[in-house]
């Protein structure tokens, strides 16, 4: 089970200090799958790194398993079994698609399993392995080994930054079986930061992040219909356009 | 050979007994062994140090090794090798040199290395150059290069420089005819007080002659690197360069890659790149379950695979 206890993330801004993250505290049990959404700049993706250790909050907790992580580093999260796929991954000169792979799964992995998980992220396989991880593959390429590591890893918590970002329609069909898949097994937790109607309807919960706090948190029965019909989706600003033609 | 010698041959040449096919081993400025096949003669110079490499038209898929290793401290050997490759011969030739140094005194070995490959001929040449031992006394390696390339022979060239070599200063020259192909991939790491320089010039002198340079380095410490690859075309040609290098710590790193059309068909290009490691790229190993210390050393890896 995975508790945050009242994290916050204050920047220092031109106007002073600047709450990302402002006072959340959100429980996801084990094996749910559970999509965050909300608007850009909300901070959605803030939350998502913190519970990484990508990001080091001003104030709160972060439990996971019942123990208290928010001290730990990056390297001691992801061996604590928590696992990230980058919104925006980075590129490697000289290191391989299977090379990485395999640092994903901590060990040698046998052919037939480097391809499995690049099939589960629609790559075909033997064009990929032996590939290396720098500018010459494309932005959804580099997506979809990004994901594909995440998979290798088999951690119990697996957090995903808007995996749809750049990836076209076909392997965005294989990729939503493949969530599907993990959830089914219910061997790992999964969080998903989404805007995509399609993922969002994989979901168990669905969390609504914006200004930096929870708006809304329950089941997707509940959240949904709201999403859908009042605008909860609507850029920051919505709220001081409204007021400019209000005035 | 002792045991520290056959560890400095294992790092240099990957050999941990005698080879299959010719070979050539020299220790301490002294033949240590050698074999010759039907297809390759090896004969030592009588006028200077060194030896002739002699593969008969046709050869295939034969091997010649020629590591040069140094234990003895203060040495300063010199070696002039000439390579001549027959018409339409394919062979893998690897050589290299390490120095195991004990003592306070340079050791220092200067290969001079003349390649002649005849119409057709293709060589893939592999240099791995190390140094190691407990001694302060410097490793020095400046090798020199020269390759000459007749219509549609072609080499690829892989020089690796590992660690340990305290200074060194390679030149590397090489003409290639038409329809040639000179390919060389560069990898170079150094550390500490080290220096590294890298000279290149290819000359690409036929028509439908390609050259290819591939430099990746990585300067850590306060070492020293300085790479002036240059690609002359005289003909319809094409040619590309390309460096890549990691800095950092102190280190100080300066890529002078140059390209030199001499005619209008002349098409080359040039990229050089120094940067630190990515900190996302750290990042993102760690989130895999590596420490700092384990991604960057990962990443330096690949760098120089």
């Amino acid at each position: 089970m995975l508790e945050i206890q009242n994290l916050c993330y204050e920047v220092e801004g031109e106007e002073g200090r600047l709450g990302i993250l402002r006072d959340v505290s959100l429980t996801i049990p084990d094996g749910k799958l559970v999509v965050i959404t909300g608007p850009n700049g909300g901070g959605k993706t803030t939350l998502a790194r913190a519970i990484m250790g990508l990001v080091t909050p001003t104030a709160g907790k972060i439990i996971w398993n019942g123990q208290d992580v928010t001290a730990l580093d990056v390297t001691g999260r992801a061996k604590a079994g928590i696992s990230y796929a980058f919104q925006q991954p980075a590129r490697f000169k000289g290191l391989k698609i299977g090379d990485l792979l395999e640092l994903a799964a901590g060990t040698v992995l046998r052919h037939d399993e480097q391809c499995q998980y690049l099939t589960r992220v629609g790559l075909c396989a033997n064009d990929y392995i032996g590939r290396e991880m720098d500018a010459s593959l494309s932005g959804g390429e580099i997506k979809r080994v990004e994901i594909a590591t995440v998979l290798a890893r088999r951690a119990p918590l697996m957090i995903f930054d808007e995996p749809e970002a750049g990836i076209d329609l076909w392997s965005f069909s294989q990729l939503t079986k493949t969530f599907q898949a993990i959830h089914d097994q219910g061997e790992a937790t999964l969080i998903v930061i989404s805007h995509q109607e399609r993922i969002i309807d994989l979901a168990d919960e669905i969390v609504l992040v914006s200004k930096g706090q929870v708006s809304a948190h329950g089941p997707k029965a509940d959240i949904l219909p709201g999403l859908l019909s009042d605008g909860a989706m609507a850029p920051t600003c919505y709220g001081k356009k409204e007021a400019e033609t209000r005035g | 050979m002792d045991k520290t010698e056959w560890k400095v041959l294992k790092e240099i040449a990957e050999l941990e007994k005698v080879p299959q096919g010719a070979y050539n081993f020299r220790l301490n400025g002294q033949l240590d062994g050698r074999q010759t096949t039907e297809h390759i003669d090896i004969v030592s110079k009588t006028d200077k140090p060194g030896i002739d490499i002699l593969v008969k038209p046709g050869t295939r898929g034969e091997s010649v090794h020629i590591p040069v290793v140094l234990s003895q401290t203060g040495l300063h050997d010199v070696v002039y090798n000439d390579f001549y490759i027959g018409e339409g011969a394919e062979v893998d030739i690897v050589a290299g040199c390490g120095i195991h140094n004990t003592g306070c005194e340079t050791a220092q070995h200067d290969g001079i290395h003349v390649f002649h490959l005849a119409k057709g001929a293709k060589v893939r040449y592999v240099e791995r150059h190390y140094g190691e031992g407990p001694g302060t006394g410097e490793n020095v390696l400046n090798p020199k290069t020269e390759v000459y390339l007749e219509e549609g022979a072609s080499i690829t060239m892989e020089m690796t420089q590992i660690r340990g070599v305290d200074s060194t200063v390679r030149d590397t020259v090489c003409y290639v005819g038409p329809g040639g192909e000179c390919v060389i991939n560069e990898k170079l790491l150094t550390d500490g007080a080290q220096s590294a320089e890298s000279n290149m010039e290819i000359v690409l002198q036929g028509a439908g002659a390609t050259g290819r340079v591939v430099s990746r380095s990585v300067a850590k410490g306060d070492s020293v690197q300085v790479f002036r690859p240059c690609m002359t075309g005289k003909d319809q040609c094409f040619g590309h360069v390309q460096c890549d290098s990691i800095i950092m710590d102190r280190a100080k790193i300066k890529s002078i890659p140059a390209i030199d059309a001499q005619s209008v068909d002349a098409q080359l290009i040039h990229e050089a790149a120094i940067g630190r490691i990515a900190g996302d790229q750290i990042l993102k190993l760690m989130t895999l379950g590596l420490t700092e210390e384990e991604a960057e050393e990962k990443i330096l890896e690949g760098f120089l695979q």
